[in-house]
């Protein structure tokens, strides 16, 4: 099994190094005439005002704190799901209560009004 | 005939155990053998990839522009064929433009974290019995976890730009990229639960009926939320052309650009080949061998691809959003629940495999039938109700006249 994991380290490595090749290769050919009128941001044309980087809105956050609790729900479903054939009927059971229980709390939050695109 | 046949049925075994035994003849210990065999494979699967990146930017704009009545590139070379090489001599000889507020270092790394997430899951994808780059025995897992990578990759070239359609795009690929990834999850549980491995291989093997026909619901449900997560039409908020003019990648250009074209062709690649191992049986099929069965499936999926993008238009956020919370977070947690008391009570009765696939593809027919029938009753209520009190108001009004 370790061996498995040195060829997706390999894989993971070599990946990197032909795109940084490509980059690099990119480097070499590209043309370096930079000017501050072509360094702006652009906005189709129009003078940018201010800074981009403001605050996110508080209504992203409520999305991704659901992500994070399924997310997590998802690391006890895998090892559950691998050995769910030779779970008997009361782990089955038990895992739908859970879900059950999960599938209340989205409910909470919809009824709440969380998740409404506003 | 029946040798040659064998000889291309069972090529890239064959072409392995001979590499084997050239390297093993000239002298070398095991683990150098080893070495250099992983270094030939994972070098032909990242070329796979970047291939198969340059294959399908033809392919798509071609299969697109007839979808449009057009020709679409046609002059590079034979029916355009050398596009792709004309695209990227172009690209590698474009000027690199960093905006002048951007974060030097979030943005030039952003484009390389997305490449990389996209090109990582191809190392547990099998093409053939023993041609695989790493048989994992977490290979499902370790699939969704690091294709999911992208998402910070997206992140980071919305946020490192310091411009305000790519902070748009971040945005909304925050909202869009993580939601979708719940509904993939389930699906990817449901056939693990049901193959009762996340090796790959092991989930190839568990499927002698494809899974298609014995969990039809995981596999629409997956295949929707892996075209939201590649972000394509009609999921392409994050780079919608006539609103955010890109979205986070409007301020790359040259081979960045590429890097991140890339990183959204090949997860569209890794996704078809997901749902080929996971739902159509990956290289198992009568006849072609293994890695053609296993290409053919993935060229199915990606056809599927460029069918939608052809086909739909893009739909609202918030029509989004509720599709994936209020419809396929709830239903697939309901399927998941049910599918395992289904299998639990048909394996207990003790049926033969033909009669529990039937019964599962029945289950999940019958789910789908009533999940779409549901909100389609409710918004029929609620559009009833909304006619009858304008009705009303239309009546009152009269009559106070």
């Amino acid at each position: 099994m370790l061996s498995a994991y040195a060829v997706v380290a390999l894989y993971l490595l070599l990946s990197l190094g032909l795109l940084g090749a490509i980059l690099l290769l990119w480097w070499a050919l590209r043309p370096k005439k930079p000017n501050p009128l072509k360094l702006e941001a652009y906005e189709c044309g129009v003078q940018t005002v201010g800074d981009a980087w403001v605050q996110f809105r508080a209504q992203y956050y409520i999305f991704a704190l659901i992500f994070v609790l399924f997310d997590v729900e998802a690391v006890f479903l895998f090892p559950w799901a691998v050995a769910y054939n030779q779970l008997g009927l009361y782990a089955v059971i038990e895992m739908a209560l859970f879900l059950l229980l999960l599938l209340s709390g989205l409910l909470y939050a919809w009824r709440k009004g969380a998740l409404e695109w506003v | 005939m029946g040798q040659i046949y064998d000889f291309i049925y069972n090529l890239l075994p064959y072409l392995g155990m001979w590499l084997q035994g050239f390297l093993r003849g000239l002298g070398l210990s095991e683990e150098a053998v080893f070495l250099v065999v992983s270094l030939i494979k994972v070098f032909l699967l990242a070329s796979f990839g970047l291939a198969g990146f340059a294959v399908l930017t033809y392919v798509e704009r071609k299969i697109v522009a007839r979808f449009q009545d057009r020709l679409g590139p046609n002059m590079a070379g034979p029916y355009g064929i050398l596009q792709p090489v004309a695209d990227g001599i172009k690209l590698l000889t474009k000027e690199d433009l960093m905006p002048t507020g951007a974060d030097r270092w979030v943005y030039n790394l952003a484009p390389l974290i997305i490449a990389a997430c996209a090109l990582a899951p191809l190392v547990v994808i099998p093409f053939g019995p023993g041609a695989i780059g790493a048989d994992l025995n977490i290979g499902v897992l370790y699939a969704m976890a690091v294709g999911a990578g992208a998402l910070v990759g997206v992140l980071m070239a919305g946020w490192g730009s310091n411009n305000k359609y790519a902070l748009l795009g971040a945005f909304r690929a925050v909202a869009q990229l993580i939601s979708y990834e719940i509904p993939a999850v389930f699906s990817v549980v449901v056939v693990v639960m049901v193959a009762g491995t996340m090796s790959t291989v092991g989930i190839v093997q568990a499927q002698d009926v494809p899974y298609l026909f014995v969990l039809p619901l995981a596999a629409l449900v997956f295949l929707i939320s892996g075209v939201a997560e590649v972000g394509r039409t009609p999921f392409d908020l994050l780079e919608a052309e006539s609103e955010i003019v890109a979205g986070f990648h409007i301020e790359y250009s040259g081979m960045k650009f590429a890097l991140i074209f890339m990183g959204e062709f090949v997860h569209a690649l890794v996704v078809s080949a997901l749902f080929a191992v996971l739902f159509l049986g990956g290289w198992q099929g009568p006849w072609l061998p293994p890695y053609l069965w296993t290409l053919v499936k993935i060229a199915l999926g990606i056809f599927l691809f460029f069918w939608l993008r052809a086909t739909l238009p893009r739909i609202r956020i918030d029509h989004m959003l509720n599709l994936n919370w209020k419809f396929l977070t709830p239903l697939m947690i309901l399927n998941l629940i049910g599918v395992a008391l289904v299998d639990k009570g048909l394996r207990a009765v003790g049926v033969t495999d033909g009669i529990w696939a039937a019964g599962l593809f029945l289950f999940n027919m019958a789910m789908l039938i009533g999940a779409l029938a549901l909100p389609g009753y409710l918004g029929r209520r609620a559009r009833m109700a909304a006619l009858a009190a304008e009705a009303e108001g239309v009546e009152a009004t009269v009559a106070a006249r």
